[in-house]
């Protein structure tokens, strides 16, 4: 069997594993029940409680963890093939601020303003906010056609800090109870799921997913170094834009819906092109699936973990993301491109 | 060249595929079940809402509190919640409740927005700061458990009482009401751990119980809870301290009190003047509060 349908199995039954476990305890016939029962097909007897549950609370609250595990997966990869080191990780060089930043923006001032577009103003804002900072992020880094890691990383704690100090400042003036958690956004949490939500993200990221595979031969090309690649006929700087497209399409979608989700752009990428070499044809599905079977697994331990209270999911992916960090610093990796 | 056709097409089907199945979801929501006239089965979040509940005798329904919930004292053997600013959904619909009780405070909004999507009736009653919202607080908690009657003669008593009350504690504090002596300067501080120290400035349901109680609040310079600066305590000069004692122990009692920074400068701080009252008498503005403000202007008399 390929990886990848592999991949998508695992994803497939760790979601089953997810929706039925929680507060409440749905078992996997019930589950295949309330599903049936939608398609109207009998399929066993469910609960009108625990339906419910399911419908509104744990499914929207899976389908929302597959689709930002997705994103962020993916935008990792990319973002990593577009400067050719392993340390691209969205929340690392930025772009997770600036999606951060664009969306309590629009939050706090934005609200007052009588939009006809509906859910729609507030992953937009944060599609704005991440395309600036990658954008900034990635010109800081690139000196005559090479990527310098040490600038992108640099550039992206200068950048991080920065949106950081302007959300703190948001914040601090809102005095609203949607805004009192900083905690939400800095670390990242699913537990707002709601469908509309979910349809919300769902379009962004899907279209980012989209863009992805049309890169992924030109991303390989382009590990040979921006001036060789322009060499074999590839267009760098329509490759950059693009790839700057989809990311800050996806995560900015992911940031605006969930908060900023450290590490999952870089721990699901490095184990991916371990396991299946650099081919970012093999490495960008692999990634997207990888990330999607991250966070639902660490979301699932989020919310249960400490019931009832919840823990923040970031807390969980920074806690296995930042070793995985440093060992790839330890490899001495880090300050040199992808081969 | 061009892009792997085979990987190209086929991830975006997928990704068109998934948008597409979670569209078709989000349209085809679950029907909601009628909600029962008379809740018997009440999860209640917020201390003073729970309060009132318990003081309309619908208490043997709560099936489950929140974290802020601790008087009557039988509540905290109840199963919990969470705190009211950080619930989430499962844990209380775990408890299959018919109606979820909470203050304005409750949230997180999305999880307000969940339970009504799971079909559970939720009731947000609005805060209290004054006696009347303290009453008009008892009649919408009463709607919501239709039990308006004993709602209206618990409100209207709470009304009266805490009329009583402040002629009483006027005369404590100073004999006749247009002649009375200076009012006591005092300062609320609240506490939740040592690197939580705030100071209740105007605009607060500290501010107002200082004020029912017949003392001023030596805090006027800005508004809501801010986190205590030295300077700003040692210029208020406050006469008495007071703190909600939960939240004098989170900091260590009163020798931790009389360690913030400023504190020990100030009138309150060379006499020792602390008065430490049950945060959800203090500033609950619940059913007790004609109680709470006896007990506040009695530790104020010299």
């Amino acid at each position: 069997m390929k990886p990848r349908t592999l991949l998508a199995l695992a994803v497939v039954a760790a979601a089953l594993l997810a929706v039925g476990r929680g507060a409440v305890a749905i078992s996997p016939a019930e589950v295949m029940a309330a599903l049936g029962d939608r398609l109207g097909v009998d399929l066993g007897d469910i609960a009108a409680r625990k339906a419910a549950i399911l419908w509104s609370i744990r499914l929207p609250r899976v389908v929302l963890a597959v689709l930002v595990g997705a994103a962020l997966g993916a935008s990792g990869a990319t973002l990593q093939g577009v400067v050719r080191n392993p340390l691209a990780d969205p929340g690392l060089i930025g772009v997770s601020g600036g999606a951060a930043l664009g969306a309590i923006g629009w939050i706090v001032v934005g609200k007052s303003i009588a939009t006809p577009w509906g859910v729609w103003p507030l992953p937009l804002a944060a599609f704005a906010g991440a395309l600036a900072t990658t954008a900034i992020a990635l010109q800081l880094a690139r000196v005559e056609g090479r990527t310098s890691a040490v600038t992108l990383l640099l550039g992206g704690i200068g950048l991080a800090s920065l949106t950081g100090a302007l959300v703190g400042i948001l914040i601090f003036v809102a005095d609203d109870t949607a805004l009192r958690s900083i905690t939400f956004w800095s670390l990242g949490s699913l537990g707002g799921a709601t469908w509309p939500l979910v349809g919300a993200a769902a379009v962004p990221i899907g279209l980012g997913l989209a863009l992805l595979p049309r890169l992924a031969r030109d991303l390989d090309r382009l590990a040979l170094g921006e001036l060789e690649a322009w060499h074999v006929g590839v267009d760098v700087e329509r490759v950059i834009r693009r790839a700057t497209l989809a990311t800050a399409l996806a995560v900015g979608a992911a940031v605006a819906t969930c908060g900023m989700i450290g590490f999952v752009g870089l721990i699901v990428p490095y184990l991916a092109r371990g396991a299946l070499g650099p081919g970012h044809r093999r490495l960008l599905p692999a990634s997207a699936l990888g990330g999607a079977l991250l966070l639902v697994l660490a979301d699932l331990i989020a919310r249960t973990i400490a019931a009832p209270a919840e823990l923040p999911v970031g807390i969980l992916t920074a806690a296995v993301g930042a070793p995985i960090l440093l060992v790839v610093v330890r490899r001495g990796r880090a300050g040199e491109v992808l081969p | 060249m061009t892009p792997d056709p085979i990987t190209g097409v086929r991830l975006r089907a997928l990704a068109i595929a998934l948008c597409l199945v979670i569209g078709v979801l989000a349209c085809t929501r679950a029907g909601r079940a009628p909600a029962p006239a008379g809740a018997q089965r009440i999860v209640a979040i917020g201390g003073p809402v729970t309060e009132i509940v318990f003081a309309l005798g619908r208490g043997d329904r709560v099936i489950a509190v929140d974290a802020s919930s601790v008087f009557p004292p039988d509540v905290t053997h109840l199963p919990q919640v969470g705190y009211q600013r950080t619930l989430s959904a499962e844990p209380i619909l775990a408890h299959d409740p018919d109606l979820v009780i909470a203050s304005g405070d409750a949230g997180p909004p999305s999880v307000i927005a969940q339970l009504r999507a799971a079909g559970v009736r939720v009731e947000l009653i609005p805060t209290a700061q004054t006696v009347d919202e303290a009453a008009r607080r008892i009649v919408a908690v009463g709607a919501a458990l239709h039990a308006e009657e004993v709602a209206r003669t618990l409100a209207e008593h709470v009304r009266e009482e805490a009329q009583r009350a402040r002629e009483r504690c006027c005369v404590i504090a100073g004999g006749d009401t247009a002649r009375r002596a200076p009012r006591v300067k005092a300062a609320v501080i609240y506490a939740r751990g040592a690197g939580t120290v705030m100071l209740a400035g105007s605009d607060t349901p500290a501010a107002a119980m200082l004020e029912l109680a017949g003392a001023r609040n030596a805090v006027g310079s800005f508004s809501g809870y801010k986190p205590i600066s030295a300077e700003a305590l040692v210029a208020a000069a406050p006469d008495v301290i007071v703190v909600p004692s939960r939240g004098l122990a989170s900091i260590g009692g009163e020798p931790g009190l009389l360690a913030v920074p400023g504190l020990a400068d100030t009138p309150a701080g060379r006499a020792h003047r602390v008065v430490a009252i049950d945060d959800l008498l203090l500033l609950g503005f619940g059913p007790r509060l004609p109680a709470a403000i006896d007990e506040l202007a009695r530790r104020f008399a010299p």
